[in-house]
């Protein structure tokens, strides 16, 4: 399988804004074409060799090494392929993508797969805040795909999402599922306050205790047979979810009242041992 | 000088209907000789004056506020970038400044009038509308719940109410007088609103929104302003408003009026569920009292920005749909509220409303009365007017569409039963010469000798969207602006006002007033003269000059 490898050789001093980088674009260029590609550094056009040793032509699978945390826009609006980062990212990684696959070796930044409406994105280190969510003004955030961070999150994880899975095995800060639409958003270490704040639709579980807003009423226990068909369908990318009921149930609320919503929250609580 | 050959003229101002002439232009006004310069061939295209806008929301507090409101379309939508000939900016629901010129004159459009400008937010108003390029402008002052003149009406005091009124319309260098939802806005900062022309107005006890209408549009007639009342009619966007427009419609018998965005008022049955259209009854009354000028208001499918004064409405939109919701306080003169929109033919409402805004054009006989407009942004944005145009000009295409509609709207709509297809002199009539005539603009829209050679040029093309949205040539004051596409030069418009008269010492009598109401100091309150670039005073009627047009 032909790759297209690229070391970043120059840190940028400021932000360096390159959206080039995506497995659509490289798959149709040639190495010569790939390194005189057009990057934003700051307000400046340069060609991205100055920051990048490239190697390889037309592929559809991108890796990059270094430390980019200040390389944005990485994989947007890809639809295939692949895109491997050893090494942190910026922000807005896999921002409107709609297919193919990212995995970072390391942590990202703000705005991970904000607005994608399709695809995979694995970080493999922590993420900043507003993971799959909406730009501002925008009415609705991530619209499908799937999203896994092994580390914790920032505040507003999928803010305004419509469809698709977040789920964050590290803890998240306020007000994850804000203004929710749809989807699904998995916490496996919790969250601080005002989860689900605004919700009106879609499923919050968390596998930790919450506090959780007044808005939000106690509506029973349960294990859901969804949450086997969930826990089927993410084990390929290496999820689990609790669904025995010998060990524990899920706690349900539902809100936010304040809206007024019909999410949920499921909370998974295991069985006091006797 | 310039000579345009062998095109084919649409002029209903001069009842030119499809002939072909030679048009000779010197110092930016048609001529009727032609000693030496360019010549344009102009064979086989079709010639009309540049469009008019009665009715649109281009600049100031409000469509900016929907500007920063609404920046998810910034990111998807048009950008200019910034060349040699032009600036930088947005196109999309609510179009930047600059873009809002080349956006216009893109489409052959070449004087514009902003249509609700509150006196407090007026002089922004003049500083967009001094960065908006190529096009002439003009714009209309809210005045309907403004307290001082309310309070005036409310004593009695109608000749000073008047006067006022003229003091008003000079402070904010304007061109004429827009009514919004008359006393509606007023009761609205008590949480309450005036739907009806007898409902009660809060903190007035001997006015009601049919008294603030019938003073206004004779103050107007008396004022000799050339525009007449601007009127956005109570109770808008309500299912069964119709009554409430017909009732206005009577009041106003006599006097001069401008019925702005009809299809918003003309809708029958008394819930969401059983809203119809009632187009076809306005427009019956319409048709047989001449009295009366409107713009149609046309709705089309698909995002949009809605932006008025008319608060209430608003914050109803608001509830209806749940999307955002902006409200600006303006003082004791008027309000202003913000709803982001997306208009879905799946939805019967916008679907009866879609319906209502062709039914009004295609039913009113005359089309001197009835003008092209989408209140821009509220029913669509401006640029989409060619899709109107060819939905006026093309039965057939006007069928496909309705092939989309919801099936229940059998029975709640009229336009499957008609079959008119306008065209191109009455395209040219409701697009320019009606809109200049009743705007008072006597050198617009109008391809005579002397006029301003504001014309555009399009090729004959079966696509009458493509037409109207891609015209060859545009010319602004005899000059080329657009060519093909491409913007050529942009010139500075000109700004229309007027200033009526009023008894110097209205001044002292209105300064407490004043001070009680405003937080902003009186003398720093009208818009200065030299706040306004390439202003040009328009004659009102009983002032001296025949011609409307001073230099």
């Amino acid at each position: 399988m032909s790759e297209v490898i690229l070391r970043l050789k120059q840190d940028p001093v400021v932000t360096l804004e390159a959206e080039v980088i995506t497995p659509d674009k490289f798959a149709e260029m040639s190495h010569e074409q790939i390194c005189e590609s057009i990057v934003y550094h700051g307000k400046r056009q340069l060609r991205l060799d100055e920051f990048f040793e490239v190697e390889g032509e037309k592929s559809e699978h991108i890796v990059l090494h270094g430390d980019m945390h200040r390389v944005r826009h990485l994989g947007r609006a890809m639809t295939m392929g692949s895109l491997t980062a050893h090494g942190d990212v910026g922000m807005h990684l896999g921002a409107h993508m709609k297919g193919g696959e990212i995995c970072i070796r390391g942590n990202a930044g703000d705005w991970v797969g904000a607005e994608m409406s399709g695809g995979k994105i694995h970080v493999r280190g922590e993420a900043g805040q507003q993971v799959g969510a909406a730009y501002r003004g925008s009415l609705a955030g991530m619209k499908g795909g799937i999203i896994i961070v092994d580390g914790s999150a920032g505040i507003e994880v999928g803010m305004r999402m419509k469809r698709g899975t977040i789920f964050i095995r590290g803890s998240v800060k306020d007000f994850a599922g804000l203004q929710m639409i749809g989807g699904t958003i998995i916490l496996g270490e919790g969250a601080e306050i005002r989860t689900g704040a605004w919700m009106q639709r879609g499923t919050i579980i968390s596998l930790k205790p919450i506090d959780l807003m007044p808005t939000f009423g106690e509506s029973g226990v349960m294990n859901p047979t969804f949450i086997s068909v969930y826990s089927n369908l993410l084990k390929p990318h290496g999820c689990e979810l609790p669904n025995d009921q010998n060990l524990g149930c899920y706690r349900r609320f539902s809100g936010d009242r304040s809206v007024p919503g019909k999410g949920e929250i499921l909370i998974w609580q295991e069985h006091a041992l006797n | 000088m310039l000579r345009i050959t062998g095109g084919t003229i649409y002029d209903p101002a001069n009842g030119i209907n499809g002939e072909v002439r030679d048009l000779y232009i010197a110092d930016g006004k048609f001529s009727s000789k032609f000693d030496a310069g360019r010549t344009i061939d102009a064979t086989g295209m079709v010639i009309m004056p540049g469009g008019v806008d009665v009715h649109t929301h281009v600049a100031g507090g409000s469509i900016n506020f929907g500007r920063a409101r609404t920046p998810e379309d910034h990111r998807r939508t048009h950008a200019f970038i910034r060349s040699k000939t032009r600036r930088s900016g947005l196109g999309g629901m609510a179009p930047t400044t600059f873009a809002t010129g080349y956006l216009y004159a893109g489409m052959g459009w070449t004087t514009v009038n902003e249509a609700a400008v509150p006196v407090l937010s007026a002089r922004h108003t003049h500083e967009e509308l001094n960065d908006i390029p190529i096009v002439d402008k003009s714009s209309l002052v809210l005045l309907a719940n403004n307290e001082i003149i309310l309070d005036l009406l409310e004593e009695g005091e109608d000749e000073r109410a008047k006067q006022i009124m003229a003091w008003y319309i000079w402070a904010a260098k304007s061109y004429g007088v827009k009514a919004v939802n008359p006393g509606g806005v007023a009761s609205w900062k008590y949480g309450n609103d005036s739907k009806h022309l007898t409902s009660k107005i809060s903190g007035y006890d001997h006015i009601t929104p049919g008294t603030i209408v019938t003073k206004y549009a004779k103050m107007i007639d008396e004022l000799g302003i050339p525009h007449p009342l601007h009127l956005h009619c109570n109770n808008l966007g309500a299912p069964g408003n119709v009554e409430t427009t017909l009732e206005t419609m009577r009041h106003l018998e006599g006097s001069r009026a401008h019925f702005a965005h009809l299809q918003y008022h003309a809708y029958g049955g008394d819930d969401w569920g059983n809203m119809r259209s009632e187009a076809a009854r306005l427009a019956e009354y319409f048709n047989a009292h001449t009295n009366m000028t409107t713009d149609a208001g046309a709705v089309l499918f698909g995002d949009t920005v809605t932006i008025t004064a008319d608060g209430p409405w608003q914050h109803l939109l608001y509830k209806l749909t749940g999307r955002k919701w902006g409200n600006l306080d303006v003082e004791n003169e008027t309000g202003c509220g913000i709803v982001p929109y997306t208009y879905r033919p799946s939805n019967l409402v916008n679907a009866v409303q879609w319906a209502v805004g062709l039914e009004l054009l295609l039913l009113i006989n005359d089309p001197w009365r009835v003008f092209l407009s989408t209140d821009h942004p509220n029913g669509a944005c401006f640029w989409r007017y060619p899709e109107i145009i060819q939905l006026l000009m093309c039965a057939d295409y006007r069928n496909e569409c309705m092939a989309n509609l919801p099936l229940n709207i059998k029975n709640k709509i009229s336009l499957p039963e008609i079959s008119r297809e306008y065209t191109l002199y009455e395209i040219a009539t409701i697009t320019s010469a009606g809109p200049a005539r009743s705007l008072g603009l006597k050198h617009k829209g109008n391809l005579g000798i002397g006029k301003d050679a504001d014309l555009v040029i399009y090729h004959q093309d079966k696509d009458i969207a493509r037409m109207f949205g891609h015209p060859r040539y545009v010319f602004k004051g005899g000059e080329i602006v657009i060519e093909e596409g491409d913007i050529r030069e942009t010139p500075d418009g000109k700004e229309y006002l007027i200033q009526p008269f009023y008894e110097p010492d209205i001044d002292e009598f209105l300064r407490p007033r004043f001070e009680d109401r405003y937080c902003m100091s009186f003398e720093n309150y009208p818009v200065e003269m030299e706040r306004i670039e390439h202003a040009q005073i328009q004659k009102c009627t009983g002032d001296d000059a025949e011609d409307g047009d001073s230099q």
